[in-house]
């Protein structure tokens, strides 16, 4: 009967636990600071905390409300990430705001509960690509660019590096990438960019989790790429740099992806990362206000989550600060709406897909330069952002390029096809309204 | 004194083979299944619904289907995921290609899917034992989570290697919230249980527990090894596949094949180590402590900490507590949870004098 016990026990435990917050707006942080991710979940839960508290701090919340928020640890594994959103979904006065789960896994855990629950998802350059149709998924946002729309960024940065799309002809482009649905997804997008500039592409998988790739890179090798575009994700991308370094392959002629960019991936690759390129939805730098507020509101009053050394030095943490701001911008746009009290999802909702991230807003934001502009609308659920390749110099990241505008051309029309095939399968109408 | 048998005789056959033989024991029973289906239903809301009480009826089928075929069979297995996998994705390729199917159906196909593909793999089985045939079984792993994300046609051709449940809708209910779900997984578990305990003390199931014993032994009293390993892998991978089938389904929703890989296997093996080998209450204590006790420690963490320390240090400290647990009911007993329950029933009987 011990199973039972146990029920009884929690049952009292869960009631005592859901005490409600309220008079807040109310953010729920899934972060995962432990298990194999840990070393990159952590710094990026520090940044998104440390955005809250500054707000909280300098402008007392948003729209005369305070922001409360709770985290939980996943551990980046989709069952723990469920019980995270469930234990997290109703809390607060109005409910919880916006989720951002920081995994394509634990991204697709959930997106059949989102509708049900009337409760956003904010995918900052991971998740389900096609739910960029927001006729097809009302309720989840992959924010600036999905995984396509930085593969057709990265060839635009190959063209631009080599002088021109033209010259792309002819190019030979080795695709090293993580065995896994994630490391797949790019490929039908990148062979129909090979068709269309006429460059060779060819796909050299990595098992999971990639510790040792020697034989890959032997023939990466063989096959004498002019580029090769980096699709790792965790232990796999350190791995990739030094033994691209060992093929002879020269830094400068790897492009990473949006995963396959932090400090994390280049410090312990050493000497052979200098010259790395990869693609970012952020400027490097920390000359921006915002990380200035940070440091003044919450550090300075010994309020800081993390390292003080982190603040606007380290990507992941950075990457952070941007799921801090997209959370508390879409929370104040939609206060616009509906008025200065707490926030419930499906408002928080509306104003995700009413984003506009001008200049002007951007310069108030204290953001200017470190994020494009952009803006989002129903059908467009990433609001087409351009996206930032950066360059590591062997102490920090630096601009390898302008911002580089995405092609939507391209996967427009793959991403209608795909996901008007997933609105068949579960019966969905597609519709903005 | 409250549990004794005394006095409780078994006056026919029927009477004698029961399920369960004893009084209280039926009493017990009557009131748990009352418990399951109409107290939980009543007070628990959609976060114990959702989140704990159907992945751990989900995970408990595995579990009982791997110890149908490590428990009671004697066949240890590291491919449990992979079976899942095979159930789920089996299971929504029927549902894709043929509409009109029900999801009931759909859910049976993928568990005889799985139930083939355990019999495949089950082959080695007749000529290896052990860690060996574990290391076996590890090729059904790796093999099947490979051929799900790179063959796009499981996937119907989904662009993120996904695969996402179609609705489900029973005699014109649609399954969508929390409650129905419950009812639907705690159903399937039910009917598993008992044919699964029934199986057990059949004919089969004593043979099983011949080759589980000692299969020289078994032999030599007329037991086919063939056809009861063989049986032994169908009859766990058939559940598995169920299992991984109401994982896509009603778990989840949408899956990727890593939802399904080795950490999973290792997951449910451990579940059946520590809840009891070869008992069916034993898969669902198992599962029991490994899904609610660390969702236990870390709510009762955070509860206590009230946000004053990180997360982390909560999930560190649900690690470790956790990780003691293990370590002090293994000492304790050995056998697992199961075997604790019995010990309790045994000591229940001779009370208030024990010897």
């Amino acid at each position: 009967m011990s199973k039972f016990l146990s029920s009884v026990v929690s049952f009292i435990v869960f009631f005592v636990v859901s005490i409600a917050i309220a008079g807040e707006h109310f953010v729920p942080i899934t972060s995962y600071r432990t298990g194999p991710y840990g070393v990159s979940g952590a710094p990026a839960a520090n940044g998104y905390v440390d955005y809250l508290k500054m707000i909280n701090a300098r402008d007392g919340g948003v729209g005369g409300v305070k922001l409360a928020w709770e985290e939980c640890e996943t551990a980046y594994k989709p069952d723990r990430f469920v019980e995270c959103y469930e234990r997290l979904k109703n809390k607060g006065e109005a409910g919880a705001t916006v989720f951002q789960p920081l995994g394509t896994g634990l991204t697709y855990s959930v997106i059949d509960r989102l509708a049900a629950d009337k409760m956003p998802l904010i995918t900052m350059g991971y998740g389900r690509t096609d739910a960029s149709d927001g006729s097809v998924f009302p309720w989840v946002f992959p924010l600036m660019a999905n995984y396509w729309s930085i593969s057709t960024a990265k060839i635009k940065f190959i063209g631009e590096q080599v002088g021109g799309m033209d010259k792309l002809k002819g190019l030979k482009i080795a695709n090293v990438y993580h065995d896994s649905a994630y490391g797949k997804e790019t490929l039908p997008v990148l062979l129909k960019q090979a068709e269309k500039y006429g460059f060779e592409l060819k796909g050299f998988p990595v098992a999971h989790p990639g510790l040792d790739q020697k034989a890959t890179w032997l023939n990466v090798r063989r096959f004498k790429p002019d580029y090769v575009v980096l699709r790792g994700w965790g232990v796999m991308n350190q791995t990739s740099i030094k033994e691209a370094a060992r093929a002879r392959i020269p830094a400068n002629k790897l492009v990473g992806v949006i995963w396959s960019c932090s400090e994390l991936d280049t410090v312990p690759a050493g000497k052979a990362a200098i010259g790395y390129n990869c693609s970012s939805l952020i400027n490097p730098g920390s000359n921006y206000r915002v990380f200035d507020d940070i440091l003044k509101y919450v550090y300075d009053a010994g309020e800081g989550t993390g390292e003080k050394e982190e603040v606007g030095h380290q990507q992941n943490y950075k990457m952070g600060v941007l799921m801090g701001i997209m959370t508390v911008e879409s929370i104040n746009k939609a206060t616009e709406k509906y008025g200065n009290k707490p926030m419930s999802g499906e408002q928080v909702r509306w104003g995700i897909e009413n984003l506009d991230l001008n200049k002007a807003r951007l310069q108030e934001m204290g953001i200017d330069g470190f994020i494009p502009t952009f803006k989002v609308s129903c059908s467009d659920h990433e609001g087409s952002a351009p996206v930032k390749f950066q360059k590591w110099n062997g102490k920090e990241f630096e601009p390898a390029s302008d911002w580089i505008a995405t092609d939507q051309s391209i996967i427009r029309p793959m991403i209608e096809a795909s996901a008007s095939g997933y609105a068949k399968e579960k019966g969905i109408t597609p519709g903005c309204n | 004194m409250f549990y004794r048998e005394a006095g409780q005789f078994k006056t026919s056959y029927k009477k004698d083979q029961s399920i369960l033989p004893i009084f209280q024991d039926r009493i017990a029973m009557v009131a748990m299944l009352i418990f399951c289906f109409i107290v939980i239903p009543l007070f628990a809301n959609d976060y114990w619904l959702a989140s704990i009480l159907v992945p751990f009826l989900a995970l408990s089928l595995a579990a009982l289907g791997l110890n149908v075929l490590t428990g009671y069979a004697g066949q240890i297995s590291l491919g449990t995921a992979a079976f899942m996998a095979v159930g789920a994705f089996a299971a929504f390729n029927l549902q894709v290609r043929v509409p009109e199917i029900p999801f009931l159906i759909a859910f049976l196909w993928g568990g005889f899917c799985a139930a083939g593909v355990g019999i495949l793999f089950g082959l080695p089985s007749l000529r290896i034992k052990g860690f060996y045939l574990a290391v076996a079984t590890l090729a059904a792993q790796f093999f099947i989570e490979w051929l799900f994300t790179h063959f796009d046609w499981f996937t119907n051709y989904s662009t993120s290697g996904v695969i996402t449940a179609p609705p489900m809708t029973l005699l014109g209910m649609a399954i969508d919230n929390p409650l129905s779900k419950y009812f639907l997984v705690l159903s399937i578990v039910v009917i598993c249980a008992f044919f699964v305990r029934n199986l057990a003390r059949s004919e089969i199931g004593r043979a099983w527990m011949a080759v589980r014993d000692m299969d020289i032994a078994a032999e030599a009293i007329g037991i086919n090894l063939m056809k009861t390993k063989l049986l032994a892998f169908g009859v766990s991978s058939f559940l598995c596949g169920l299992a991984g089938a109401l994982w896509a389904y009603v778990v989840l929703g949408t899956v990727e094949p890593q939802a399904f890989d080795i950490a999973r296997s290792f997951e449910i093996l451990f579940m059946i180590v520590i809840g009891g080998l070869g008992s069916v209450s034993g898969a669902f204590l198992g599962a029991g402590f490994m899904i609610l006790l660390p969702i236990l420690l870390n709510n009762v963490g955070s509860l206590i900490t009230g946000g004053t320390i990180s997360t982390e240090t909560i999930a560190h400290i649900e690690y470790m507590v956790f990780g003691a647990f293990i370590i002090f009911f293994l000492i304790v007993e050995p056998n697992g949870l199961a075997r604790l329950w019995q010990t309790g029933k045994e000591k229940l009987r001779l009370w208030p004098f024990p010897y």
